[in-house]
């Protein structure tokens, strides 16, 4: 205890250091190996070595371009149809929820208590052939006969956007409940139609909420192989399984690491203009 | 107007939470199914079949044991990890908090698939052979950011009188912690480690570039879409659901009738 008194200011740094030791040890330390590992060249028989091997970066962006573009605009418009779906929900039930509002935000955490390969594989029950929607939409002219819903990109898009959907409305319910209900009254007190209400006051005060929804949503789908692989085909492919079957079936180790970075690094790029662009647009409202 | 309005709201609702429920439902349905051929894709007929055999299909029930050691150790471990760190950041002034607060930040926003990447290529390079540990290791280094976030916010509420008061009461600072500070934060800790628990048993991506010979319940999910998925995978999910809504139900309607008594 004497101890304790004289060293007041070494227990913060006691209390850190097991957890930070943890993720210096098993995250950053990884990213230096990811690093290196880009720059190898080898097969399983041979072994692999440090070559500075640039080419791993020209190489796999020349074959991969494809399914680089394809994951950032699968994702764009998953975060897109998820802020359209999630927006009046999360205003219907902070303003609209009373006092069941916790029991609605567990209906929209839900799908989280179903294992995500088990709900996605759920999706294939309902878009396949003989499923329902499909038969259903055949009836009413918007699918022609033969034409289907599994294995296309349609079917990817979807399964994206329902994943991910929680990590939109999360943070969006959570801005719109911090509004006071009294400046929106205050606006229409002050002659502003509803609609402009609501795009003058409560849309410029949700802006928070949209601007981490959009991140939270856009980052994991933009790095996501499950939903190509089960309800689309190869011609759906994304980078994620790319990175995946490249690592664990072809051991390409070098190829692989490369395509990671490129990875991280082009969503670090879209976060920073992103930043850029709705920071200003919010100092100009 | 304004009722046409109000009702296009609550039907647009509706329809939402429909779309966010109906796998839900299928994947309960289907766990009473009983399917012609290997594909659990259309509805042939009900039976109680696969609940009572839940553990039926080959490797199933040590793909479950091993998910729920892995979730056990691993949400143990990150919850004091985090805890720790959570208490020093809430309690203490130190050199170095931005760094933290970064290293803390970071898991939480790079894509899984490259975290997964990462540390597979660490223990590519070290010769370290992947199995149960290496995704203990991996789970732990995810979970802990989680739980630093859900302890922390327990924390910054608390009223540090209730320290003084006992310290002012002959407490030395572990009586005071034991008796005073951990009963109060207990309820933060305790949510931070049930989250690490359901993201450490959910997790797949991580798990699948850190397994090797391993395979927990989302791998065995994994092999068997190839194959055709066994119905006793949904009677799982569902109890995986029915457990986890039940336990988020029974505190969420406390939550509502504290509220009530307070008022």
């Amino acid at each position: 205890m004497d101890w304790l008194h004289r060293h007041r200011g070494t227990i913060p740094y006691l209390l850190l250091l097991p957890g930070l030791a943890w993720l210096a040890l098993f995250f950053l330390v990884p990213t230096y190996y990811l690093a290196n590992t880009s720059l190898q060249t080898g097969s399983l028989d041979v072994g692999y070595a440090f070559t500075w091997a640039w080419e791993n970066y020209s190489d796999a962006i020349s074959t991969y371009h494809e399914q680089f573009a394809r994951s950032l605009e699968y994702a764009a418009i998953a975060t897109v149809l998820a802020l359209l779906v999630s927006y009046p929900l999360a205003y219907f039930i902070a303003f609209r929820g009373g006092r069941w509002k916790s029991l609605l935000l567990l209906l929209i955490i839900a799908p989280f208590f179903v294992t995500y390969l088990i709900r996605t594989l759920a999706w294939q029950t309902i878009l396949s052939d003989s499923g329902f929607v499909v038969n259903t939409l055949q009836t009413i002219g918007l699918l022609g006969e033969g034409e289907r819903l599994l294995a296309t990109s349609t079917a990817v898009v979807a399964g994206i956007t329902y994943n991910f959907l929680p990590f939109m409305a999360l943070p969006l319910y959570v801005s719109l409940e911090q509004i006071d209900p009294r400046l929106i009254e205050a606006a229409e007190d002050l002659y502003a139609s509803k609609a402009r209400a609501f795009l003058r006051v409560t849309l410029p005060l949700s802006l928070p909420g949209v601007f981490a929804g959009t991140l939270l949503t856009f980052i994991p789908a933009a790095g996501d192989f499950i939903n190509a692989e089960l309800l689309g085909t190869p011609r759906q492919s994304m980078i994620g399984n790319v990175i995946q079957s490249k690592f664990l079936v072809l051991t390409d180790y070098g190829q692989a690491a490369a395509l990671s970075f490129v990875l991280m690094a082009a969503i670090l790029v879209l976060i920073a203009i992103y930043t850029r662009v709705l920071g200003t647009e919010r100092m100009g409202v | 107007m304004a009722f046409v309005r109000r009702h296009v709201l609550t039907a647009y609702a509706l329809l939402a939470f429909t779309y966010l429920l109906l796998p839900i439902a299928v994947v309960i349905a289907f766990s009473f199914n009983d399917p012609l051929g290997r594909f659990n894709y259309t509805w042939e007929g009900f039976t109680l079949r696969h609940w009572q055999d839940p553990f039926g299909p080959p490797g199933l029930k040590q793909a479950i044991m091993a998910s729920v050691q892995i979730a056990v150790l691993a949400s143990i471990v990150a919850t004091i990890l985090g805890t720790l760190i959570a208490l020093a950041l809430v309690r203490y002034g130190f050199r170095g908090r931005g760094a933290t607060n970064l290293l803390i930040f970071l898991p939480m926003t790079t894509p899984e698939i490259v975290m997964g990447a990462s540390l597979l290529a660490l223990f590519l390079n070290l010769g370290v052979a992947t199995g149960f540990w290496t995704i203990f290791i991996a789970h732990v280094m995810f979970c802990i950011s989680f739980v630093v976030v859900t302890v922390k916010a327990r924390l910054v509420g608390f009223d540090r009188h209730l320290e003084e008061a006992a310290m002012d009461l002959g407490a030395n600072p572990y009586a005071t912690f034991g008796r005073v500070t951990l009963p109060l934060i207990a309820p933060g800790i305790a949510a931070g480690g049930l989250l690490a628990f359901a993201l450490s048993i959910d997790d797949f991506v991580i798990t699948l570039f850190n397994a090797g010979p391993t395979i927990t319940f989302p791998l065995y999910v994994w092999g068997a879409a190839r194959v055709g998925v066994p119905p006793q995978v949904n009677v799982i999910g569902t109890m995986i659901f029915l457990l986890a809504a039940g336990l988020m139900i029974v505190n969420v309607l406390t939550q509502i009738r504290r509220s009530k008594g307070a008022t």
